[in-house]
């Protein structure tokens, strides 16, 4: 039987998605449900005076109306920062309430006040409108390097200040830059991103008043651990009272990790009202509310030798949190992003420092890359300035300082333990015609035109998170995944995975690890996910780790299930277990030609002794049915790394940049199946370069979001793209047994560096922030000519 | 295109329009709030929901369905003002079981991935090829401006379009 693992195999899940059969939340309508508005603050900060609902009551339709005074009441819980961070003076971070529904204060444009819940949704609309609320005003904080300076947001937490924390050696660090002959610094800006999956937020709940059972339908990455969130720290049911299932969902990017306060009011006001309540966000409410990302200030140094040896690193960044720490809040900015920070480098002292700071705007938290986007950017920029100013070759200086020989212990905290850099690099630099770079700049140049060419070379730590590893840092939450392989007695296979798919097709990837395995056509397995009644438990996806993590407990579920069938085939056959050797699908008797097939041993395991058999098949102390669990908890992180470059081509006349070519060339380990990497690769391209040219969510003083639309915040099109040179090469990742190392993130963590390092060349090392809009390159070229004038 | 023959009637005090549409083949008469937008008429009173809500400033191209043959947003049209259309949805592609081609093109490139953005882009796709036959890798580009897809890259879109435009 050929491998599927390797193949482009189509998805599965596509004609459902092609055909309009797809079932989203906002699909989903329930018998008798009503609607649910949110009224919401219209200010970034201020204390709510006095909240009156008579007149709204009065509006037609409406069924209740629900405050943060009830939630109050009824002892719900609040949204939670799920990873605990210490401060460099040992301090435990501060985290102000962020109750489902504001009672007293609001701190960002959009914190939802109360709830409308009607029989339509134009009633339950028009009756949010007469909701009277009298805010006091309050002086909002907004940015991020000033935050610090700022009013208190939060009553107790000084300076906004969420932690101060340290990882490395700042003793070593001194050493290091004392013995330098060069020190490169910078400053820069990482900026605010909104992710924009194209569903936008939605969730139905339904109390039943039979069961007492309240299950949330909603747009969720990881359904058991919305519910597990929901029911110990929201105090909404009893987990067993408790379903949630995410269904089709339409793209997450970490903006769907988190558990809303919509997802735990509709499910409170469900049970309250006995009716299922349907709740859909506008896309300006996504813009609004859903998580943000990036949003770093941050201070870098780099100590080289004059021959181009690092010596010593130091970052010091200020981290925005919004006005709230949520589930990935405080992890996103620390252990995503500070171990990371020295990039692939070989570098003895490095330190990183984080100030974590609350603002008044929407939560920051985990999108795309969480964290090693920041860290890429800031390494990345930095080398490429140390090449500028040393006269280094940029790729000759990134190859001298890689390490040679691995596993390569990084400086801060990984271990990394497979991986080929320079092999990367040449097949990169091959791929993207680097010799040809100066050709096609003077080519360019007769046109009147800057071109510039940019590199990055990335590692990520993915496969997020090994218990033992995030322990060891102090962190209390180790995100192991789980997987349930049952047969049917006729042959077929279910595959549960705690894992889930909002774009990233397990259902198809899944089926060709779990085929191979068991020796079972593709077709005849199914892949569930996203209810928490059809599996046990599980952590969800996001960190790139539904391969690395979840995909090895489906490979080791499945080895459960061989060892079961040689079992039961050697008693079936009278043979030792030790003689039976399985192989696509058929289990056979060593120097034999007696065999069962692994449909004929599930059909034994749950029907045993019907056929020819006369005795039992079950061996003594195995029990009848064909189905395996398994928890797997890695023992590292994957290490997916690469080399990507860039060419940009800059009108100065207007200011624009057109992306010329870009090459990515990356290293993910074995790939299970081509096709869905390469999409995988295009999409976070696409977003990695959108960060650089396009996307920039902006608040103003007063804490207005600026960029609420599709009108304002520029989402990429399919016109700003060239067509993606991509390729690979391939260590395998010798801690788990597929060999797999993740590929989601890489195009966001690596784009970012390799546009604007292209960008920043043509224009002579000139700084610009992100996005490199036509209006700020403009300036740039105008500055360009000038010095440029003068020097000549 | 937009044929205002509006049928009002007043029920409970609402303005209603009488809404008669042949959708996917199929002849549908029902009555609606008249500010009833067609995407939500399509999702809401019809249970087609196959066409998507992705934003509310007629930017994203999730709703778009084909109006008497050309592509439209959804929701930028009131039901109303589309009465007496022939109108095709997502839904309505296939033929005795069988995708379309430019759906086949979508699934043998992997121009999709959640899915969400992935019926407005077909349905695009589709008039872009009935008004323009064999479109360069910039046309295509260009003529999906208004359908916004935040997973793929775009890449294996304009690979599936072109895919599609060999087979019809």
């Amino acid at each position: 039987m050929a491998s599927l693992v390797g193949s482009r195999v189509e998805r599965k899940e596509d004609k459902r998605f092609l055909t309009g059969k797809g079932r989203y939340t906002a699909d989903i309508n329930l018998a008798n449900q009503t609607y649910a508005i949110f009224v919401r603050s219209p200010h970034a900060r201020a204390s709510i005076k006095k909240l009156n609902i008579d007149k709204a009551l009065k509006s037609s339709g409406v069924v209740s109306i629900l405050t943060g005074k009830e939630i109050a009441d009824d002892k719900i819980g609040g949204l939670i920062a799920g990873w605990a961070i210490r401060s460099e003076d040992g301090t435990e971070m501060k985290c102000p309430g962020n109750p489902p529904l504001a009672k007293d204060n609001v701190n960002f444009v959009g914190d939802p006040v109360a709830v409308v819940i009607a029989e339509s949704l134009a009633e339950a609309k028009e009756a949010a409108e007469k909701v009277e609320v009298d805010y006091k005003v309050l002086k909002a904080v907004t940015s991020t390097a000033d935050a610090m300076n700022g009013d208190t947001i939060h009553e107790g937490i000084d300076k906004n200040l969420c932690f101060d924390w340290l990882l490395g050696d700042r003793q070593k660090v001194k050493e290091a830059f004392d013995k330098a002959d060069k020190v490169i610094s910078i400053d820069i800006i990482n900026n605010r991103l909104i992710p924009n999956a194209m569903e936008p937020r939605a969730c139905v709940a339904d109390y039943n008043t039979a069961s007492e059972e309240i299950t949330l339908y909603t747009t969720s990455q990881n359904p058991h651990l919305s519910r597990l969130i929901m029911s110990a720290f929201g105090n909404v049911a009893p987990e067993h009272k408790l379903r949630v299932v995410a269904p089709d969902v339409g793209g997450g990017f970490g903006s769907k990790i988190n558990v809303y306060n919509e997802d735990i009011v509709c499910s409170w006001a469900s049970k309250k009202i006995n009716r299922a309540i349907k709740w859909v966000a506008e896309r300006s409410e996504s813009f609004l509310t859903d998580i943000h990302g990036r949003d770093h200030v941050t201070h870098a140094e780099l100590a080289v030798t004059k021959d181009g040896k690092f010596l010593g690193f130091k970052n010091e960044t200020i981290a925005n949190l919004g006005a709230y720490a949520r589930v990935f809040g405080t992890v996103t900015p620390t252990y995503l992003f500070g171990p990371c920070a020295t990039g692939v480098y070989e570098i003895p002292a490095a330190y990183t420092n984080v100030k974590a700071v609350y603002t008044n705007t929407a939560p920051v938290d985990a999108y795309r890359g969480a964290g090693r986007p920041e860290a890429t950017y800031t390494i990345e920029r930095l080398v490429e300035k140390a090449s500028m100013e040393l006269g280094i070759d940029k790729t000759e200086l990134r190859i001298k300082n890689f390490p040679t020989t691995f596993p390569f212990k990084q400086t801060l905290v990984h271990t990394v333990d497979s991986g080929d850099y320079v092999a990367g690099m040449e097949k990169a630099k091959q791929m993207a015609d680097y010799k040809g770079f100066v050709a096609r700049r003077k080519e360019s140049e007769a046109k009147g035109k800057l071109r510039g060419i940019g590199v990055t070379s990335y590692f990520e730590a993915c496969g997020i998170a090994p218990s033992a590893a995030v322990m060891s840092l102090g962190c209390g939450v180790g995100l192991w995944e789980s997987a349930e392989v049952r047969f049917n007695p006729t042959g077929q296979v279910t595959v549960y995975t705690g894992s889930h798919s909002h774009g990233q097709s397990h259902q198809t990837t899944f089926a060709q690890i779990a085929a191979d395995e068991l020796g079972v056509p593709i077709e005849n397995i199914d892949i569930v996910h996203g209810d928490t009644d059809k599996g046990t438990f599980g952590m969800g996806t996001y960190g790139s780790r539904s391969l690395a993590v979840g995909g090895i407990a489906i490979v080791n579920a499945c080895k459960k299930i061989v060892e079961k069938g040689k079992r039961v085939t050697a008693k079936m056959l009278e043979a030792n277990p030790e003689d039976v050797e399985f192989k696509d699908g058929e289990f056979v008797v060593s120097k034999s030609n007696k065999k069962k097939t692994i449909g004929e041993v599930a059909f034994a395991c749950y029907l045993p002794g019907v056929r020819d058999e006369m005795k039992s098949p079950l061996p003594e102390g195995d029990e009848p049915g064909l189905k395996e669990t398994s928890f797997y908890d890695p023992s590292n992180f994957s290490f997916p790394a690469g080399t990507h470059i860039a060419e940009v081509e800059i009108d100065p006349e207007t200011g624009h940049v057109k992306l010329e070519k870009y090459t990515a060339c990356d290293d993910f380990g074995r790939i299970i199946n081509p096709m869905v990497v390469e999409g995988q690769v295009h999409g976070g391209l696409a977003q990695g370069i959108g960060q650089a040219l396009y996307e920039n969510a902006e608040y103003d003083e007063t804490g207005q979001l600026m960029t609420g639309s599709y009108m304002d915040y520029t989402m990429p099109r399919a016109d700003n793209f060239p067509e993606f040179n991509i390729g690979y090469t391939c260590t395998h990742a010798t801690t788990n047994p597929l060999g797999v190392k993740g590929c989601g993130e890489a195009g966001a963590i690596a784009a970012p560096p390799t546009v604007m390092n292209a960008v920043i060349d043509a224009l002579g090392g000139q700084e610009v922030t992100m996005p490199a809009t036509a209006e700020k390159v403009w300036k740039a070229c105008k500055n360009l000519k000038k010095s440029n004038a003068k020097a000549a | 295109m937009i044929k205002s023959l509006r049928v009002k009637i007043l029920i409970n005090g609402e303005i209603m329009s009488k809404i008669s549409l042949e959708v996917n083949g199929r002849k549908v008469e029902k009555e609606a709030p008249d500010n009833t937008l067609l995407s939500t008429f399509l999702r809401e009173h019809l249970q087609l929901t196959g066409t998507h809500i992705g934003c509310d400033t007629s930017q994203c191209g999730a709703c778009v369905v084909h109006v008497d043959g050309n592509s439209l947003k959804s929701c930028t049209a009131l039901a109303a003002d589309v009465n007496g259309s022939k109108v095709t949805t997502i839904e309505g592609l296939e033929t005795n079981g069988k995708m379309h081609p430019m759906q086949e093109a979508f699934k043998k490139l992997h121009g999709l991935q959640c899915g969400f953005c992935t019926p407005g882009m077909v349905m695009s796709a589709i008039d872009l090829l009935q008004k323009n036959k064999k479109p360069s890798d910039t046309e295509i580009r260009d003529w999906l401006e208004g359908n916004i897809c935040r997973c793929t890259g775009y890449q294996n879109i304009v690979a599936a379009v072109k895919e599609a435009a060999t087979k019809m």
